[in-house]
Parts: C-alpha cells; structure tokens; sequence
C-alpha cells in the first residue's frame, strides 16, 4: 500500500503507515484496525471451530471415548464464547472500521486512539480466556450463560473468565461509542441519514444495542464475582437472592446480543443483493424501519429463553406474543431481499452465493424461531438439539456467511486484487454442503429427545450423530479453502478494477482499488 | 477541527453515561424484580415481613388445602421435615403449623430457611405472622427444634386455586453461631 | 415377485419408516397435553413449510428467470406501500392463527388444580429424588449401575449392546395410569430440569424455589427422559424412567412400598431405603462385606467426581487415593461425607445414603485405590449420629 494523500490537514497520522511492526501496534488508520479485526477474527475462528470439533468428534459414536465430561463441558462453553465474543462481534467491528468511514464518505474514524484500544484489548482478554482451560480445575463448565449456582462451583479459573469478559465487553463499548460518533460526526455534506447505505444503517443501531446491554451483562457478571468471592448472595436463596433473577438480567442483555450478532449481517446482504441483481435495493425505508423495529423488540422477549423457569401464565402469554412479532419485521427484510432479485439482472459470483445461501438458510433458522416461540411446543424443544439447530442456522449460515459474503466482496477493493473465482465458488459449495450435513441433523435429533449440552447419548440418536460430525469435519476442513483464497488475493491477482463490480453502487467504489491509505480527506461530493 | 473534535467529545461523553447508566441499570434490576416478585408473586417468595392477621372472616364455608413440604439443600446436614402433611384451612383464619430440624452435623450450625410457594400466583395471598423463616435459626451440635408458624390465606386467593403448597428450603449459612465455643 | 412378497416388502417399508419417523420428531406422548402440544408443533411446522414453500419458491424462480446470462434486462422499480403493507399485516395475521390455539393449550398446561397424586422431585448432582407426598414413599434414581460402568471414559464396553443406554435407572418412579398426577419440583443444589418427552412435561428444579406441573397419563408403559438443564460433569447422566402402571397394580405397589408408620415415625432421615437397612446398622460387619457393598457404594454416588479410580480430576475434584483424610482418623473421615464440605461441590451425604452405605463406601475409600489404613468404620458408627 502507498501513501496517497498528498493534501496537508490538521491530523497527526496524515502520512502513509509506519514501517515494520509498530505500524500494527500503533495504528490509528480505520483501514489497518478494520484488518486487525478481521484478522484475530479469523485466528479465534479456528480456535473455535477447533474446539466445535473436540465436541463434534466425542458426539461421533455413543459411549465416552475421548474426553472427561467436564472437559467436555468447558468445550461447549469457550466455544461459544470465542465465537460469539472473539469471531462474530470483532468480525462486524472490523467490517465497520473498514468501510462505515469510506460508505458516509469520512476521512476515519471519529475516534481513532480509542480505536486502537479496543482492539488490542481484545488479544489480551482472549488470552486470559483462553488460559483458563490450562489453570488447575480446568476452564469453566457452566455454559456460557453462566447461570448460577453452577458457574459458581467451578475453580478459581472462574475470576479470570469474569474479568475477560469485562475486557471484551469494555472493547466492544468502546468500539461502539466510536462507532456512533463516526456516523454523527463524520458524514460528507449531503450524506443525510436516510441516504446511508444500510450496512451503515444496521451499525448505527448494534452499536446503540452494545452501548445499552454490554453493560447490564457487565452487571451481571460482577454479581456473579462478588457472590462467589466476597459474600453478597444476589443469586443464592439461603441469602435471599434468586437464582431465576439472574436469568432475567443475563437475558436482558442475551436476546439483544443475538441481534448484535445479526443486524449487521442485514446490512451486508442489503449492499451485496442490489449489487449483483443490478437493481436498487427494495424498500430501502420500511429496511431501516424494520431494523429498528427489531432492535425495540430484542428489549421485550427475553424471558423467552426461559418457558420452563416457572413463569406466571401472563409472563408466558406475554412473552410469546411478544416473540412472534419479531417474525414481522424479519419477514419484511426477506421479502424486501426477494423483490430487489425480482426482475433484475443476476450473476451469481462468490459473494451473490453467499448471500443467497444467507437468505435460504436464515429463513430455515428464523422459521424454526417461529416454532420455538409458540410456548407449549417450546416446552419440548427447550434445552433440546431442536435449538441447536435453530441458532446455529442462524448464527453460522446468517452471520458467519454474511461475512464471508462481505469479505468476498470487498476484498477487491482492500486489497487491489480479485480472488479467486473458481475457488471461492468451492469454498461456497463445499461448505454449503457440509453445513447442512452438519446442522440439519440436529432438528431430527432435538425433536426425537436429545438434550443439548450432553457428552454422550442413547442409541437413538447415533445415526444421525455420525452423519452431523461427518459434517462438521468437512465444514471445518472446507475453511481452509477460505483461508487460501483470502492469502492468494492479498498476495497478489488480477489487478481490481475501482468498480470492481458491475452493478455496484456506494461511494467505496469511487475510491481506487486498493483504497488508499487515507481516503476522503476532502469530502466527496454526494448526488 | 476543533469544532469536529469537540463534536466527537460531546457524544463520547454522552454514550459513556449512557453505558454507566446501563451499568446502573443492571443493578437496578435487582430490586426491581424483588418489589415485582412481592406484588405479583411472580417466584413463588412469600414475604419476608410479617403480616397482620384479618379482623373477621366473611365466608367460613370454603376450604383450602395448604400442602407442606420441605427440603434440604445439599450444603446442609440436617433432617427437617414438616410435623403435619396437609391442613384444611379457611382463608382468613389463623392457623399455626410446626416443621422440626434435627441438626445432624456433630458442631453447631446456623441455618436459613427459605420460603416458596406454589403456584406462583398464590404466594401473595399466603401470610405469615410468625415464621422461623424470618431469621437465621441457631443449633447446637446434635440440637433438636420443633419450630413454628403461624400464618393465615388471604380470603382474596382465587378460586380457582384449590391447594397450595408451602415449601422449606434449609440451607446451611456456613456462619458460626454467635456465642457458640470454636470447635 | 408375488404380490404377497410385495405387500410384506411394502409393509416392512412403512413399519421402517415409522420407526425411522419416531426418530426424527417429536413423540406424540400418552397424555391429552402431550397430545394438544404435538398437534400444535406439527400445525406450525407445515405452516412454516408452506411459508419456506412459497419463499424460495419465489425466489429460484427469480434466480433461474432473472438471470444475466439469459437476458434478463433489471428493471428498475425499488418502492411500493401497498406491497409492504399487505406484506406486513398477512404474517401478522397467520400469527394471530397460530397464537390462539397456543394460548389455550399454555393455560391448560399450567391449570394443576384437582390433582390425585402429589409427587416432589428433586434434583440432586446427579440423580433425582422421589417423594409421594400422600403415601410417604420416597427413593433416589441414579442411573442404572451397569450403564454408569460402561459410560466411563476408556471402559471399552460396547454401548450398543445396552437396550436403553443412558436411559435406565436403579429405581422407576411409579405413575397411576388415569388419575390427575402433579409433580413439584425443586433442587438440593444447582439448577437442574427433569424432562419426559411423552408426558410433554419439562419444569426447571430451582434451588430454594418449587415449581408445579402436571401430566395425566392416558396408557401404561414405560417413559423414559432426562436432564435438560446443565447442571455440571454429569448432566448427560441423570436420566428419568417413569412406569406408568394401571390403578389397581399402581396402589398395589404403593401398598407394598410404603413405609410403615412407626418407622416414619422413628426414622427421620427421609429415605425408604434407610428405613429399610436400619436394622442392619446395629451389627458388626466383616471388613470383605463392607467392601463388597462400598464399592457399588462409590460407582453409584462418588465416582462422579473422584473418578473410578479415586485419582479425583485436578483442581476441581481431589484424590481419595492417598489423601490424608481418606487415610486419617475416622472423625474428620466421616464428617466429610456425613455433612460435607462447605463451600465445594462436595455435598452431605446423610440424606442419600443410609448408615451401611455410608459404613460400606468409608471402608472401602480407605482400602481401595492404595489406600491401606486396614481398618473398618461400622454402620453403628455412623448410626450414633443420628
């Protein structure tokens, strides 16, 4: 990369990145945090998915051949919590910091010293996570909702899961404040809120989600620290605490946090679908609405992640309702999504696929939603593989494809070079395949009676077991191809065009391919 | 610039009380959910305060069947179970019941025992005027207590609500009793 | 082929199909709730199928039609009200269809009134208690101790040789087929949540807090289900078996198995089984007998934690091979187990195992795994607690 502003401003970063390593340490440039991200990102995906795998390999056959439960136990919950906290969220963060800048045609971030905070926060908690299955009494086994009292009963490891959390949570607010502040702050004249593309859209309100719930589950699990450790009882019975309550405020922040982990992956289908249909997005407007909408909503369903607590009829009633509305707004995105391909012009390149495949397969997650909200079924699908299936559809071909889509997408444009066609094309594919190999096998086994969270099971269920780790070998061996694509095009290719794309539209496509170091310097003149 | 930068200030300033404030809120919650709990019963927790008995009960002829049930909790070594299985009871009078505790653990202990009621929706009807749940009970190695209750159903319990169940959890406090020799 | 021959194969078909069915979905269940909550479940399925249906219906034809390489020119429409409106209010009202019959069915589910039995389960890490209220009965489930040998890391059984693996317990609760049952449920520790699919009954166990449910089982036979709530190392391994018995066989099992009066009365410990071995507690026990009996004693309720092996699993759960109070004076190892140890996962036994068990698995953690102390701890010891 070349340093391409010539221009003389006020700021003290205005020339081209700094040599050798330091240049990543002491970066302030929204272009080298955003890869930062995208690379830890990727790292703690194989981190994670190699732990989905310890999991995935002990569920093979009946009978324990591999792991002590509670090892097997503390597998289910890092791997949530790396994927969740260390691959989706820094994932989006990072697509943010990459583009949001160059979409409302700003020079960088508002904030650029915090932005490099909260990145090197992120290694830093993660190691201190990560440590925790090496200390004596191994790393915690209590699911990562951490409910108590069983969180409470592990060993002292437990401390130091508490504190990662409150330094991820401390990055993500951080991230998010600046976030906002760009959107404010940083628009080209002209760029008025309603023309903003809507990945910016969908950040602006993740990032007001983060701002309101990251620190309640701060809360949360400093309750937990202080019951532990220094004698309060918020969550005990003997001392007058309830441990129900403490469902209550992690949900309170838990079911916003799954939008956390999906608004953003709306914005990225919204900006590819147009793109590749050669059409302008269908009902931008009724878009944003229903995103805000959803987000209002994600503050009013949490109790539905507890049908089975003993909640009054009325709670129940209300919180079922209050669920299936969600499903209005959702189903708004995807019909909107459809009637943008309707009567356009499609080429299915690698990001379109990926896209597609979101669209396909979120729909079968957020239909299985639409079951698991209907409270007397969820009585049986509750804590079952049935919901295993559920959000990992949602999670895995929702978010963790809408980012896939994105890198696909503007990798042109980060790194001045196309990838491989042919490959990403495999890359989809294969995936796709052993994705549902993977996960749809789930459905069957939840409903026949399969726990979630167990080491082992009855007969049953071995069938289908085999087949879904079957899957997720192939599912995690197939990212490899990923990782060879996103090298060879950073290493070099056929030279992007500033387009890069026939139909794309956004003013990240005016700029050269690769961006240079310092875009938008002065501010673009918007139509 | 200046004017940006103090833009971005503005709003960095404004968010992190946001997140403060949120922070606050997380706790807030804690009492919050109590006070909901007390007005609607909503975890089956009786009230911790004890009540007034009625003056005079209006209908003499309904009968209520209050269930008594008991639980130790597996940080305690004790054996506590209630004296009487089921009480016929006529919402608005007083009644006492007794549930007795042997401490099994060869020191002294302190214990708590903790109210539920179910259903849910019947907690808030069911009162108490005296209760060993109010306090932490204190025992001697070995000790032995017959501990009472008294406590009436509020006639306004619904009718659809044919029995309720009082329960007992005893937990062991971990704290030593005031006064008791080390051991 | 005959078209005998062709019935049989076809036959064998559908038999296979069904039984592959049964394990693919959710049961129908043997209760009237059971029964109302697969009728829902299966309503919404084909709803979201007719839903999916036409979605990607829609759609491939879009992709195959509106195809660059075919031609196809973009049109350039990107707003439409009506269009949004009609698709905002029609899944508004395939909600409202769907809410209705879930509301009615949510409010007879929770309607326990007029129920005939009253039982209180339990949960305990990792087991489950049982206790008829109206009869006095009461017994822990564990998991059935050959199952328990077979699951352990490295115990080379084959577990498809095992008819219901994971799925059998020591003691069935016993259920009367046709009368109102209502369960209560609460936990000795964490949070557990006993499950049975066919009785479409799942209730969380809340330490310090009882929850109520109900179920009217409609057929006798066998229900099996489990933990669904994590509840540590063992989750996986606390399963429920429920006998659903006709009303008549049903109270005769409660006549056989309810205690007599005045031993409730004398014995306060609230275990059927301690009842029972009480009077074996007073005399003397060989040392080969303690063990014999110790060791089922310590698979069933202690090689959880510290592990067949008595190596325990470091950090979390200590050795008993070796350790200085499986190997010290009998006080400090009795107390141990008798009242537990404060603040650690390790919980009073004295509810759960009666003075021989306890005697039993004392002696043999003192013998066993290396350890050579060579000494007996007779139930009559422990019996002097009481």
């Amino acid at each position: 990369m070349s340093a391409a502003s010539a221009e003389h401003h006020d700021h003290d970063d205005h020339h081209g990145p700094a040599p050798g390593w330091t240049r990543w340490l002491y970066t302030t440039n929204h272009k080298d945090i955003g890869t930062l991200y995208l690379l830890f990102s990727l790292v703690m995906f194989f981190i994670g998915g190699g732990m989905a795998l310890i999991i995935r390999a002990e569920l093979f056959q009946p009978g324990l051949q591999m792991v002590d439960p509670l090892f097997f136990n503390s597998m289910t919950t890092m791997h949530a919590l790396v994927m969740i906290f260390g691959v989706v969220m820094p994932a989006f963060v990072g697509l943010a910091n990459w583009m949001i800048p160059m979409m409302i045609g700003g020079p960088d971030m508002a904030l650029p010293r915090l932005n490099n905070w909260s990145f090197w926060i992120m290694p830093f908690a993660f190691l201190l996570l990560l440590s925790t299955l090496f200390m004596e009494g191994g790393g915690p086994a209590g699911g990562w909702t951490l409910y108590a009292p069983l969180s409470l009963q592990g060993g002292d490891s437990f401390a130091f899961v508490i504190f990662s959390i409150h330094f991820m949570g401390i990055s993500s607010v951080m991230g998010s404040i600046n976030i906002v502040a760009t959107i404010f702050n940083m628009r080209a004249p002209g760029m008025s809120l309603m023309k903003m593309p809507l990945f910016v859209w969908t950040w602006l309100i993740t990032a007001f989600l983060l701002i309101a719930v990251i620190p309640v589950l701060a809360g949360a699990v400093t309750m937990l620290l202080t019951d532990r450790y220094f004698g309060t009882s918020f969550f005990s019975a003997a001392g007058g605490g309830d441990p129900v309550m403490y469902q209550h405020i992690f949900w309170f922040f838990g079911h916003p946090e799954v939008y956390i982990l999906i608004l953003p992956a709306f914005g990225i289908i919204s900006s590819i679908i147009p793109t590749f249909a050669r059409k302008p997005l269908f009902g931008y407007a009724s878009m944003v609405y229903a995103t805000a909408s959803i987000a209002f909503l994600s503050f009013i369903v949490w109790a539905h992640h507890m049908f089975t607590v003993g909640m009054p009829l009325a709670g129940e009633m209300f919180f079922m309702f209050a669920t299936m509305m969600i499903s209005v707004p959702t189903g708004v995105k995807v019909f909107n999504w459809i009637a943008t391909m309707w009567r356009g012009s499609m080429t299915l390149e690698t990001p379109m696929l990926f896209a597609v495949g979101f669209l396909v397969m979120f729909t079968i997650g957020g239909l299985s939603g639409l079951m698991l909200a209907i409270t007397p079924a969820d009585i049986q699908y509750h804590d079952t593989y049935f919901v295993v299936a559920h959000f990992h559809y949602v999670l895995v071909p929702g978010a963790i494809y809408s980012i896939m889509a994105a890198t696909y997408y503007w990798m042109p444009k980060w790194t001045g070079n196309m990838y491989d066609e042919k490959w990403g094309k495999i890359h989809f594919w294969v995936s796709t395949i052993f994705l549902n190999v993977l996960f749809f096998p789930m459905h069957f086994v939840g409903l026949a009676g399969m726990p979630r969270r167990i080491p082992d099971y009855s007969m049953q269920f071995a069938d289908w077991n085999a087949v879904a780790s079957i899957g997720a070998f192939g599912f995690g061996f197939s990212q490899l191809i990923f990782v060879y694509v996103v090298l060879k095009c950073m290493r070099g290719g056929e030279k992007a065009t500033d387009e890069v794309w026939e139909g794309a539209d956004g003013l990240e496509w005016t700029v050269p391919s690769p961006a240079p170091y310092h875009t938008f310097e002065t501010p673009p003149a918007i139509r | 610039m200046n004017t940006l930068r103090k833009a971005h200030l503005v709003i960095a300033g404004k968010l992190s009380l946001l997140v403060i404030g949120m922070f606050g809120f997380g706790y807030l919650m804690v009492p919050i959910y109590n006070i909901l709990c007390d007005i609607t019963g909503l975890n089956g927790k009786t009230s911790s305060v004890a009540a007034v008995a009625p003056a005079e009960v209006r209908d003499t002829d309904r009968l209520v069947t209050v269930e008594f049930v008991s639980v130790v909790n597996s940080s305690a070594a004790w054996t506590f179970k209630p004296t009487q299985r089921t009480m016929q009871v006529v919402p608005g009078q007083t009644y006492n019941a007794t549930y007795e505790v042997v401490n099994l653990t060869g020191k002294p202990a302190v214990g708590q025992a903790v109210p539920s009621v179910a259903p849910s929706s019947a907690a808030k009807y069911f009162n108490k005027i005296e209760c060993f749940c109010f306090t932490h009970q204190e025992f001697e190695a070995g000790g032995r207590k017959e501990m009472p209750l008294i406590f009436f159903v509020e006639e306004d319990l619904p009718r659809s609500i044919d029995t309720v169940t009082l329960s007992y959890t005893y937990f062991d406090t971990g704290e030593k009793p005031a006064g008791a020799a080390d051991s | 082929m005959s078209i005998g021959s062709r019935w049989l194969v076809a036959l064998a078909v559908l038999v296979s199909s069904q039984q592959a069915l049964a394990d693919i979905n959710m049961p129908v269940g043997v209760t009237p709730i059971s029964k109302e909550v697969y009728g829902l479940h299966m309503m919404i399925f084909w709803i979201c199928c007719a839903i999916g249906a036409a979605v990607f219906g829609v759609m491939f034809y879009s992709m195959f039609k509106h195809r660059k390489s075919k031609g196809a020119k973009a049109a350039d429409f990107h707003e439409s009200t009506t269009v949004e409106i009609i698709w905002t209010a029609v899944p508004l009202f395939i909600l409202i269809a769907m809410a209705i019959p879930a509301a009615k069915t949510l409010i007879a589910m929770e309607d326990t009134s007029d129920a005939e039995v009253t039982i209180k389960v339990t949960g305990y890490q990792w087991k489950w208690h049982y206790e008829y209220l109206d009869s006095g009965i009461s017994f822990f489930s564990s998991l059935h101790p050959e199952h328990n040998a077979a699951r352990q890391v490295g115990s080379g059984a084959d577990v498809s040789q095992f008819e219901n693996y994971l799925k059998e317990v020591d003691r069935e609760l016993v259920l009367p087929v046709g009368k109102k049952v209502r369960f209560l449920h609460t936990s000795a520790d964490v949070i557990h949540s006993w499950w049975v699919p066919a009785l479409a009954v799942k209730k969380d166990a809340i330490p310090g807090f009882i929850n109520e449910n109900w179920a009217l089982i409609e057929e006798p036979g066998v229900y099996r289900g489990k933990c669904t709530e994590l509840c540590g190392r063992d989750h996986g391994f606390m399963p429920v078996v429920v006998r659903a018995l006709p009303e008549d066989e049903y109270l005769a099992w409660v006549e056989e198995n309810a205690p007599a009066p005045a031993i409730t009365e004398a014995d306060t410990a609230a275990s059927q089984q301690v009842a029972a071995a009480d009077e074996d507690a007073d005399r003397e026990w060989a040392m080969d007998e303690l063990m014999a009996k110790g060791e089922g004693v310590y698979n069933t309720y202690c090689s959880s934690c510290h592990q067949a092996n008595g190596e325990g699993l470091a950090g979390a759960f200590p050795a008993i091979a070796g350790s200085a109070i499986a190997n010290g004076p009998h006080d400090a190892h009795i107390s141990t187990v008798y009242v537990g140890v404060a603040g650690t996962a390790m919980a009073s036994f004295a509810a759960q195992l009666s003075d021989v068990d306890m005697a039993a698995v004392l002696t043999y953690q003192r013998n066993a795994f290396g350890n050579t102390v060579g000494d007996t701890i007779q139930p009559s010891a422990i019996k002097a607690l009481r």
